[in-house]
């Protein structure tokens, strides 16, 4: 059984800027997207998954979008830097639950701009991060010194797609969904080179997040909007669950910026 | 070229960024030298790469430089030179840098400034308020004045070697006497020409020998068309061309007896004396006293002169100045801006004025003696063509060459 963190969007609300998708012009309607999340919790329960909550703050909207709180890997936690003010007030909540639920928290230097699982995700024992719009490179190092394991390190070019779990998904048997004009020509032949199965994402779906999935086994949990890549997919034989997300996208999220893996993966056999 | 160096560190082979570094520092017009580099053996293990990033301005170098810190290249803090103070006047402190005739950066708080000019054989004295870096010789330090010692800070950029394959440097590497001797003179010609037409500055440095060879008619014709801006020589090379206008050809040895001839030996003196007289060689030409020649026509076409005394010397003429030092320092100053140096048919001139030049300097060595000729190309330097050959024959083949060029209509492109 799979456990992730998920954060009720109490507070969830467009109340600043900070991505191309925000506008608090538009706002998110906050019942619907109580409804929206609530879905997701349902159906992430229902694929066999235990579901732990945090503590969701006032003046922090975004907390709901708990992949950014760190990386969990083993028993150790990797809290966020985040790059913008607005944020950062959610890295001691995040910590501090994880600090009492067990992990070892290791900190990473404070000018190291790190933005966790949203920008850092393990395809087999390699952990592919993306950096330029919110996590730095050099945080990749650091996070490469205190888990042990090879770190490719890949540039995002589209400022829509701003975290790498937005536009790149691993996929357990080893392959992942990306859209591959979210990077810079070296990035992709980076992710070409190590990774042997990748399903191409069309420009049109990736702009619904398509690439913003949960992945448990067999089942992929996305939200609605991508018909070609659910046919894909379900010739590769996954189950695919389709949900609304609207008034998440609205922030620049999606399903997998709702959840964290508790942990990603276990502990590199090296670093053990 | 200004520099920087970077360090980049963890899995930049797997995530490409190290080419992608390289890749951006070319496409912006740097170069680089990577210094060290250690790749990890095991897939855990992270890479570092030291590299050297070179830029043509200060502004281009800190552009790239700042992408550069977006993949994670660090820049390594430059250590500043190490100072002393002269002891006394004309002595430098111990272990003071001794200059290159490379282009030279030093760094002063944290920041590059570059030594000029690019001579050999100084020491740099620098000024830190302005902040200002001079190559100075022993003549010129006083008491107090701030030197640098050690290595430390110091950066010297080697002069890349030319890339275009019509250069005549670019095939021509080695003195030999079994050389293509036309075509070497024709590319010499084309560069010549090309620094005349593109504000470049000429210097010929020249002995009594392009008198003698009867080349002297060659080189007045190289002054008159524009292609001589300064001319570096001794009081013999003025001497026997005066001598040539006022008196008919020099003083020469009677092949069939094996002596001088007697007739003409005084004429030398007679030369030099009219030129005192004068007072100088450019009142001379004012006043009628010297109507051709090769003085004559620097005169007439405001061709600058240095004439370096010797203690061989007779006189001298009233032009050549004899303090050794005083001539080094007027030939240093008139020195700035010369692109091509023609050595010809004098050695030790040659090689004392060798030392005086940058390395960014082209030089054209002929000798009819292939030991000068190797003595002046082989000094490091990375311009320079030498031919062994007659001075005489050298500049009626220049010449003819350089009337054929000026005469054909301008092309593009400059065919080799």
């Amino acid at each position: 059984m799979r456990e992730l963190l998920l954060c009720p969007p109490d507070h969830y609300g467009i109340e600043y800027e900070i991505n191309p998708w925000m506008s608090r012009a538009r706002g998110a309607e906050a019942a619907l997207a109580q409804k929206q999340w609530k879905d997701l919790r349902a159906t992430l329960s229902r694929l066999d998954c235990k579901i732990e909550l945090v503590t969701p703050q006032p003046k922090l909207p975004d907390m709901v979008f708990t992949a950014n709180a760190g990386l969990a890997v083993g028993k150790k936690f990797i809290p966020s830097n985040f790059r913008h003010k607005e944020r950062a007030g959610e890295a001691p909540h995040f910590s501090r639950w994880m600090e009492e639920h067990g992990y070892q928290i290791s900190w990473l230097p404070e000018d190291y701009y790190f933005e966790g699982e949203g920008d850092a995700l393990f395809v087999g024992d390699a952990l592919f991060c993306g950096y330029k719009f919110r996590s730095d490179i050099k945080s990749h190092r650091a996070v490469a010194d205190i888990l042990g394991c090879l770190v490719v390190s890949v540039e995002l070019v589209d400022p829509r797609f701003y975290h790498l779990d937005t536009c790149f998904c691993p996929l357990p048997d080893g392959g992942a969904v990306w859209f591959p004009a979210a990077f810079d020509e070296y990035g992709q032949r980076a992710i070409r080179e190590h990774v042997p199965e990748l399903v191409d994402v069309v420009p049109e779906e990736a702009a619904h997040f398509s690439c913003n999935a949960v992945v448990l086994e067999r089942d992929f949990v996305l939200p609605e909007g991508a018909p070609k890549l659910v046919a894909t997919l379900r010739e590769r034989g996954y189950r695919c669950h389709e949900l609304p997300m609207t008034e998440f996208l609205k922030a620049g999220g999606a399903c997998k910026c709702l959840t964290m893996f508790l942990p990603q993966r276990e502990a590199m056999p090296s670093a053990q | 070229m200004f520099s920087e160096t970077v360090e980049l560190r963890g899995h930049i082979i797997d995530s490409l960024i190290l080419p992608k570094v390289l890749d951006e520092i070319l496409r912006a017009g740097g170069t680089f030298k990577i210094h060290e580099i250690k790749i990890g053996q095991q897939r855990v293990d992270q890479s570092f790469a030291r590299i050297e990033v070179s830029g043509p301005t200060h502004e281009t170098l800190d552009e790239l430089v700042l992408r550069l810190r977006q993949h994670g290249a660090e820049v390594v803090e430059k250590a500043d030179v190490q100072l002393a103070s002269a002891p006394t006047d004309g002595v430098f402190p111990a272990n003071f840098y001794v200059t290159t005739n490379q282009q030279t950066f030093i760094t002063l708080d944290g920041k590059e400034t570059e030594v000029h000019p690019a001579i050999m054989d100084s020491a740099i004295a620098v000024d830190s308020a302005s902040p200002r870096a001079t190559a100075v010789k022993f003549y010129e330090v006083t008491k107090g004045m701030k030197i640098v010692v050690g290595h430390q800070g110091i950066r010297v950029a080697p002069i890349q070697r030319s890339t275009a394959r019509t250069e005549v440097f670019e095939f021509m590497s080695n003195v030999s006497i079994e050389q293509p001797k036309s075509a070497v003179i024709r590319e010499m010609a084309r560069e010549l020409k090309r620094a005349r037409e593109t504000g470049g500055k000429i210097l010929v440095v020249t002995g009594p020998a392009v008198v003698h060879t009867g080349g002297a008619e060659h080189l007045e014709r190289l002054i008159e068309w524009g292609y001589v801006d300064l001319l570096f020589a001794g009081n013999a090379l003025a001497m026997r061309d005066i001598e040539n206008v006022l008196f008919g050809k020099p003083r020469r040895m009677n092949l069939d007896r094996g002596s001088l001839d007697d007739e003409g030996h005084e004429n030398p003196l007679r030369a030099i004396n009219a030129m005192r007289e004068a007072g100088s060689i450019a009142r001379a030409v004012e006043i009628g006293v010297l109507q051709r020649g090769i003085m004559c026509s620097c005169v007439r076409h405001g061709v600058e002169f240095v004439l370096a005394g010797s203690i061989r010397d007779d006189g001298p003429l009233p032009d050549v100045i004899t303090d050794a030092i005083e001539a080094q320092k007027t030939m240093r100053e008139k020195i700035t801006g010369v692109t091509i140096a023609l050595m010809m048919g004098t050695m030790l001139h040659s090689l004392a004025v060798e030392s005086l030049l940058p390395a960014n300097v082209k030089t054209f060595c002929i000798d009819i003696n292939p030991v000068s000729v190797s003595k002046l190309t082989e000094r490091g330097r990375f311009q320079a063509v030498g031919l062994v050959t007659d001075v005489e024959a050298f500049l009626r083949e220049l010449t003819d060459c350089l009337a054929k060029l000026d005469a054909a209509p301008a092309r593009d492109g400059g065919k080799a």
